[in-house]
C-alpha cells in the first residue's frame, strides 16, 4: 500500500468524520425554525450544539487542509472549480458561526429572529450544497484536460447532484434529531425521537434510490464490481441505517446516534472508495481526472504529514470525546440560566 | 493588470485585513484572561474570577469573528489562487494542515470547555483550559506565519515536476525570517491586548466605577502595553535587518530609496515619485541612518530601486506610507505605554486627560499591525513567493463576474459583521462587571 493510497483513505476518512460530526449541528440548525415551539426550546437546541459546533467545524478545515497538503492539485481544482457553491457554503458558515455568539447579546425579539434566520440558512445551505458537491464529485465533474471546470453552479444542480443534496439534508436532519433527543428531556426529547422516527423511512428510501441512481448514472460501482469483496463496505452504512432505527425504537439514544454516525461516515466512504484512485473524476474524459498519481504531494511531504496525522488525529479524537463526555447531560433550565449560556 | 488578478488580490487583501482586526486581540487577550484566572486560582480573590469572566466575554465576542473570517482564508488559497496552490502546495499546504490539526482543534475544543465548564471542572482544570486556548491560538500563529515566511523567503524546497517540492522540512520550520516575523506579530498582538484592557479600564475609572476591579485590570493591561510596545519595536528592528538582507527590493520600497549607495541616508519626510524613479520631496536628511538601521552598519551599501528591473519593484507609494505609519504608531504606542505604566499603582487617581488619552490609544495598535502587514504583503509584490512565482501567474482560471460578485459579498457581509462586533464589544465593555 503506497503513501498515496494511505493518504487517499485518510482523505476520505477526514471528510467522513467532518460530515458525521458537523452533520448533527447542521441538522439541528435546519430543523429549528419548524421544530422549536418557543424561545426556551430554541435555546435548548442552541445549547445542545453550544460546546461542540466549533470543534466539529474544524474537521472541515482539516479535511480542506489535508486536501491541500496531500493532494494540492486536487485542492486547487476542487476549490476553484466549485467556486460558487464553496463561496455560498462559506458565507453560510460565517453567518451561522456568528449567530451562536451574537444571538443572546441583545435582548430584542427581532435581533434574535434575525440570527435564527442566519442560523437556519447557515445550516441548511451547507448541508444541501455539500451533498450536491460530493454527488457531483462521485458522478464526475466536467473537468477539461487542464483541470478547468467547464460549467457553473447550474451544472452542479443536475438531478444526481440534487439527489445528493436531498440525501445529505435528510441524513443530517435525522442525525441532529437524535443528538437533540439525548441532549433534551421530557416533551422535547419525545418529539425529537419522533422526528428521527418519521425521518428514518424517508431517509432509507432516498438512500436506496440514491444507490440505484448511482448505479445507473455513475461509475461509482465499477471498483466494487471488479473487486466484489469491497461490497463489505456497503454493509457498513446499511448496518448503521438498520441499527439506528433499532436502537432508537428501544430508547437507546446514544447508541442510535452512533449508528447514525456510522451511516453517514459509511456513506461518504462508500462513495470515496467508488471513485478510487481518482479524487476528482472527470466526466468529460477519464484521462483528465485528478488522481492520486497526478495530484499528490511529494513522498517526503506525504511521509511527514502521515507522521503528523498519526500523532495528532488520535489526540484530537481523544480530547473531543472527553468533551462530549463532559457535556453529556441534557440541557436543563439550570443550564439556560447559566450566564454564559447561548 | 488582468481584472481577475486585481479583484482576487483585493478580495484576499480585504478578507485578511478584516480577519486581522480580530486575531491580535485573540492572541493577546487569551493570555491576559489566563493570567487573570491564574491570579484567581492562586489568591482565591473573587475579583480576579469576575475579571476573567468580564474580559473573557469580550474575548468571546471577538473570537467568533476571528474564527469565521479565518475559515475564508483557508478556502481562498484554493478558490482564487489555484495556480499558486498547485505550485507550492507541497510545502505550503502541509503548514496549513498542521495549523488545523495541532492548533485549531485545541483552540476550538477548549474554548468551549472554558465557556461551559465553570461549574463542571475543578478550578485548576478550568484554568488549564484557558491556557490551552492561549497556547493553541499562538501556536496557530506560528504555523501560519511559517507559511507566510515561506512566501517571503522560500527555503527547504527544490523545483521538480513543474512545481516547488519539499526538500527539507527542518529548513522550512526553522526559517529565521518567519520566526522573527512571528515574534514581531505576537508581541504586537500582546501590546494591542494590553491597550485594549487598559483603555476600557480607563473608561470605567474615569467614571469611578468598580475601582478595585478596573484598577487591577488596568495594571495588567498597562504592563502588557508598555513591555510589548518596546519589545515589538526591538523585534521590528531585527525584522528590518532580515528584510534588508533577504528582500532588498522591499526595503528599498519601504524607504523609497532609489539610488544604490554606501552609507545611505534616511529622510524624515519624503514623497515617492515612482514614475520619475525618485522622490518629489525629500527633506530632513540624516546621514548613514538607513544603512545603520538596515544592516547595523553605517557604511553598508543599500541597494536602490533603480537597480531592480521595473517589473520586480513593489508599489512604492503604498509600501512607503504603510511603513512610516507603522513606525509613527509604534512610537505613539511606546509613549502611551509609558504613561499608562507610570500611573499603574493608582490609575483611578490619574489625571482625566491621561485616562481619556488611553481610551483613544486603543485603535493605535490595530492600525499599526495592519500597516505592518501592508508593508509585508504589498512590499513583497510583484512576487507571491519572493523570487519564485509572480502574483499575476498565481490566480485561478475564473470568470471576472464570479470574483466581482464574491468580492462584493465579502465587502457587504464583512463590514456588517465587523460593525456589529464592534458595537457589541463597546456595549459589553461598558457594562458593570458585578
Amino acid at each position: 500500500m503506497t503513501l498515496g493510497t494511505i493518504w487517499f483513505i485518510l482523505w476520505g476518512v477526514l471528510w467522513a468524520v467532518y460530515f458525521l460530526l458537523d452533520g448533527f449541528d447542521l441538522g439541528i440548525g435546519t430543523i429549528m425554525p419548524f421544530f422549536a415551539k418557543d424561545e426556551t426550546e430554541k435555546r435548548i437546541m442552541y445549547n445542545a450544539m453550544g460546546p461542540f459546533w466549533d470543534g466539529n467545524e474544524v474537521w472541515l478545515l482539516t479535511a480542506g487542509g489535508v486536501t491541500f497538503a496531500a493532494f494540492p492539485k486536487t485542492y486547487a481544482v476542487m476549490f476553484s472549480g466549485l467556486y460558487t457553491p464553496l463561496m455560498l457554503i462559506l458565507f453560510a458558515l460565517i453567518i451561522r458561526g456568528v449567530t451562536f455568539e451574537f444571538r443572546s447579546k441583545v435582548d430584542c425579539p427581532r435581533w434574535r429572529a434575525l440570527w435564527d434566520t442566519c442560523n437556519f440558512l447557515g445550516s441548511f445551505l451547507p448541508a444541501l450544497l455539500f451533498g450536491v458537491a460530493f454527488a457531483n464529485i462521485f458522478e464526475g465533474l466536467p473537468l477539461d484536460q487542464d483541470g478547468i471546470f467547464q460549467g457553473n453552479l447550474l451544472t452542479l444542480l443536475n438531478p444526481y447532484g440534487l439527489a445528493g443534496g436531498v440525501l445529505f439534508v435528510l441524513l443530517f436532519i435525522h442525525h441532529g434529531a437524535l443528538w437533540l433527543a439525548f441532549k433534551s428531556e421530557d416533551a422535547l426529547r419525545a418529539r425529537a425521537v419522533g422526528l428521527a422516527a418519521k425521518t428514518w423511512p424517508v431517509m432509507a428510501l432516498v438512500i436506496v434510490l440514491f444507490l440505484i441512481f448511482s448505479f445507473t448514472s455513475t461509475q461509482l460501482f465499477a471498483n466494487y464490481l471488479i473487486h466484489p469483496v469491497l461490497f463489505v463496505l456497503l454493509l457498513v452504512p446499511v448496518a448503521g441505517l438498520l441499527l439506528t432505527g433499532h436502537y432508537r425504537a428501544r430508547g437507546r439514544l446514544i447508541a442510535a446516534w452512533v449508528a447514525s454516525a456510522v451511516l453517514i461516515g459509511g456513506t461518504t466512504l462508500f462513495g470515496v472508495v467508488g471513485i478510487f484512485p481518482a479524487l476528482l473524476p472527470s466526466r468529460l474524459n477519464p484521462a483528465w481526472s485528478l488522481t492520486i498519481a497526478n495530484s499528490s504531494s511529494s513522498p517526503l511531504t506525504l511521509a511527514i504529514m502521515l507522521g503528523v496525522a498519526i500523532v495528532f488525529v488520535p489526540l484530537v479524537i481523544a480530547y473531543q470525546a472527553w468533551t462530549m463526555h463532559l457535556f453529556r447531560h441534557p440541557v436543563t433550565q439550570k443550564d439556560l440560566d447559566y450566564e454564559e449560556a447561548y | 493588470m488582468d481584472t481577475v488578478v486585481l479583484l482576487s488580490r483585493l478580495q484576499f487583501a480585504f478578507a485578511t485585513f478584516i480577519h486581522f482586526i480580530f486575531v491580535p486581540l485573540t492572541l493577546g487577550l487569551s493570555i491576559i484572561v489566563a493570567v487573570m484566572e491564574t491570579k484567581y486560582v492562586r489568591t482565591k480573590d473573587e475579583t480576579y474570577k469576575r475579571m476573567a469572566k468580564f474580559w473573557g466575554r469580550l474575548f468571546l465576542i471577538n473570537f467568533a469573528l476571528g474564527v469565521v473570517t479565518g475559515i475564508t482564508l483557508e478556502f481562498q488559497f484554493g478558490t482564487n489562487w489555484s495556480r499558486y496552490s498547485a505550485y507550492v502546495g507541497d510545502i505550503f499546504g502541509s503548514l496549513l494542515a498542521i495549523e488545523a490539526t495541532a492548533a485549531f482543534f485545541l483552540e476550538s475544543t477548549f474554548i468551549a470547555v472554558w465557556v461551559f465548564g465553570w461549574e463542571k471542572l475543578s478550578p485548576k482544570l478550568h484554568l488549564t483550559s484557558i491556557w490551552l486556548v492561549a497556547f493553541a491560538s499562538n501556536l496557530s500563529a506560528i504555523w501560519i506565519i511559517l507559511a507566510n515566511g515561506f512566501m517571503q523567503h522560500p527555503v527547504g524546497y527544490v523545483i521538480r515536476n513543474g512545481r516547488a517540492e519539499l526538500s527539507s522540512f527542518i529548513d522550512v520550520i526553522t526559517n529565521g525570517y518567519a520566526w522573527n516575523q512571528f515574534l514581531h506579530v505576537v508581541t504586537g498582538a500582546l501590546a494591542l491586548a494590553g491597550f485594549f484592557v487598559a483603555g476600557i479600564a480607563a473608561w470605567h475609572l474615569l467614571r469611578r466605577q468598580n475601582v478595585d476591579f478596573f484598577s487591577k485590570s488596568f495594571r495588567i493591561g498597562a504592563a502588557f502595553a508598555l513591555v510589548f510596545s518596546v519589545v515589538v519595536a526591538l523585534v521590528g528592528h531585527r525584522q528590518g535587518n532580515f528584510v534588508a538582507e533577504l528582500q532588498p527590493a522591499k526595503l528599498a520600497a519601504m524607504e523609497s530609496h532609489w539610488t544604490t549607495e554606501k552609507s545611505a541616508p534616511m529622510y524624515l519626510l519624503a514623497i515617492p515619485d515612482a514614475a520619475n524613479e525618485g522622490n518629489s520631496l525629500a527633506i530632513g536628511r540624516i546621514p548613514a541612518v538607513l544603512s545603520l538601521m538596515a544592516f547595523n552598519d553605517p557604511s553598508a551599501t543599500v541597494k536602490g530601486l533603480k537597480d531592480f528591473p521595473k517589473e520586480d519593484r513593489p508599489p512604492v507609494g503604498l509600501t512607503f506610507v504603510s511603513f512610516r505609519l507603522m513606525i509613527i504608531l509604534g512610537t505613539l504606542m511606546i509613549l502611551a505605554g509609558i504613561m499608562a505604566y507610570a500611573v499603574r499603582k493608582q490609575p483611578e487617581n490619574a489625571p482625566g486627560w491621561l485616562l481619556r488619552l488611553l481610551i483613544w490609544a486603543i485603535p493605535l495598535p490595530y492600525l499599526g499591525l495592519q500597516a505592518g502587514w501592508a508593508v509585508a504583503e504589498v512590499g513583497r509584490q510583484p512576487w507571491i513567493v519572493y523570487g519564485l512565482m509572480r502574483t499575476k501567474d498565481a490566480v485561478s482560471p475564473l470568470a471576472t463576474s464570479q470574483v466581482a460578485i464574491s468580492l462584493a459579498a465579502f465587502f457587504i457581509v464583512y463590514i456588517l459583521l465587523a460593525v456589529l462586533d464592534i458595537f457589541l464589544l463597546a456595549r459589553y465593555a461598558r457594562k458593570d462587571p458585578a
